[in-house]
């Protein structure tokens, strides 16, 4: 073997590095808030809305979790465009990203409603607790609080996963990797050192999620035991 | 006295199943009613239909001046008006003792924080749990957790208490710790339904019996029947129950 490694070569591109890990965690951030929401929303729906609604939130559900990222990515940056809309880059690919995570999110809060004991919403409409409030109050933060492990693992995946938003012109840390690697050829070392960023960046992920945990769940931080 | 429930002939089915097959008996303000009878007797579902938890499909039943089988009786003002306790105690794990009382008093009846905490205060000294006002459900026993659920209750002042086998899932010792809780809310003048198999407490406390057997009162009376029962099958229910 003759191949001579010189991690310096890519490391010297530090600049860029720090820019795709930048756009990474901001995409990152910001469909991880609005999957939550739009998780958690249509959760709700599908399982206490009317007949049609929870038709149409299983169909959008359905259809999210049996087409690939890539497609999905693909259509509503590009597919949209030829409409007319056009988007800032950044903001199609969060959007993707916050559709495609907002679908697998819905089905994770659903199992934890689902979860939740009849005796628990029983005892809330004894209270007087409106439905919205029952949700609210008895419900929804039990659940969340359940699945919450499955959650953050999910999470992490999106930002793994939001690699593929490189391919439509984004340039996140794989993005930017590949423009090193195309300027360097140092195809070792760019992959050891993207791979060890990303790996840092999921404990990172982790960690917040946890932190969040704990803000969330006061009775987890006191007692550290789950529902 | 003035009936504060009042049910006529009141029928409930699921599905094929008829549990209760015209029900009637009433219940005066500052009574104490015991429902006794085997699983399976419709006393659960009675109690369940007064608080609207389930609907009834014939005859009347009127609870605080709520008549129930109107479809446009207004749900939150009955809530108001009748607590309920259940066997699984139903409190909830992810809050504290306090904050589960003050839920419904701030979200229901619009109180202020500084207020809600005072009735807590009131409440959870009623049931002798001051110093577990910042506990989780979780770090109580069962008998400190029903204690609670009254409390819970309790706070919104209800003018009429139901109790579903508050005790059936606790151990002798805590029994009677939640019983004597009762027994006090009784001597203050709360007027309490009860579907009990305590029949001790029943004979002590309880101004009014009502036998349930296959959907129907079978026999009621004062807590005498108890004692000396008109009916053979509450005879032998008594001194069944006795046994265990």
């Amino acid at each position: 073997m003759t191949y001579q490694f010189d991690f310096g070569a890519v490391l010297a591109y530090w600049p860029l590095l720090l820019e795709g890990i930048w756009t990474t965690l901001r995409l990152t951030f910001f469909s991880t808030v609005f999957g939550i929401l739009i998780g958690a929303f249509c959760a709700v729906i599908r399982t206490g809305g009317s007949s049609w609604a929870r038709a149409v939130i299983s169909l959008y559900v359905e259809f999210i979790r049996n087409t690939p990222l890539l497609v999905q990515a693909y259509f509503l940056i590009f597919g949209i465009a030829s409409l007319g809309i056009r988007l800032p880059i950044l903001v199609g690919a969060t959007i993707a990203l916050t559709v495609n995570i907002g679908a697998y999110t819905t089905e994770i809060v659903r199992a934890g409603i689902e979860s939740i004991h009849r005796g628990q919403l029983e005892a809330a409409t004894c209270l007087g607790l409106s439905r919205t409030q029952t949700y609210l109050h008895v419900v929804i933060r039990p659940a969340l609080e359940r699945v919450y492990p499955a959650l953050s693992s999910q999470y992490v995946l999106l930002m793994l996963a939001s690699s593929i938003v490189s391919s439509v012109g984004v340039e996140e840390l794989f993005g930017m990797s590949n423009r090193i690697q195309s300027e360097t050829f140092r195809n070792f070392e760019i992959f050891v050192v993207l791979g060890i960023i990303y790996l840092l960046l999921a404990m990172l992920v982790r960690t917040g999620f946890t932190l969040l945990g704990l803000a969330m769940f006061p009775r987890r931080r006191k007692l550290g035991t789950s529902l | 006295m003035s009936a504060i429930v009042e049910l006529k002939d009141v029928r409930k089915s699921f599905g094929n199943l008829e549990v209760l097959r015209g029900v009637t008996f009433n219940v005066n303000r500052g009574e104490v009613a015991a429902i006794i009878g085997q699983s399976g007797s419709g006393k659960s579902t009675a109690l369940r239909c007064m608080d609207r938890l389930e609907t009834i499909q014939g005859g009347s039943m009127l609870i605080c001046g709520h008549q129930l089988h109107d479809d446009d009786v207004d749900l939150k003002s009955l809530r108001r008006d009748v607590g309920m306790v259940f066997q699984s105690y139903n409190l909830f794990p992810h809050l504290t003792v306090v904050q589960n009382i003050m839920l419904a008093p701030r979200m229901v009846k619009g109180i202020k924080a500084k207020e809600a905490r005072e009735i807590a205060d009131t409440v959870i000294s009623k049931v002798g749990l001051r110093e577990k006002m910042d506990y989780y459900p979780e770090q109580l026993s069962g008998g400190q957790q029903q204690r609670v659920a009254i409390a819970r209750s309790l706070a919104m002042e209800p003018k009429l208490m139901l109790f579903d086998e508050v005790t059936s899932a606790l151990d002798p010792q805590l029994t009677g710790e939640v019983l004597r809780v009762m027994e006090q809310l009784a001597a203050d003048g709360m007027t309490m339904i009860l579907v009990t198999h305590e029949m001790a407490f029943a004979r002590k406390v309880a101004d009014r019996v009502i036998y349930m057997r296959d959907g129907k009162v079978h026999e009621m009376g004062s807590s005498d029947i108890l004692r000396t029962p008109a009916t053979p099958e509450l005879a032998s229910f008594v001194s069944e129950s006795a046994e265990h």
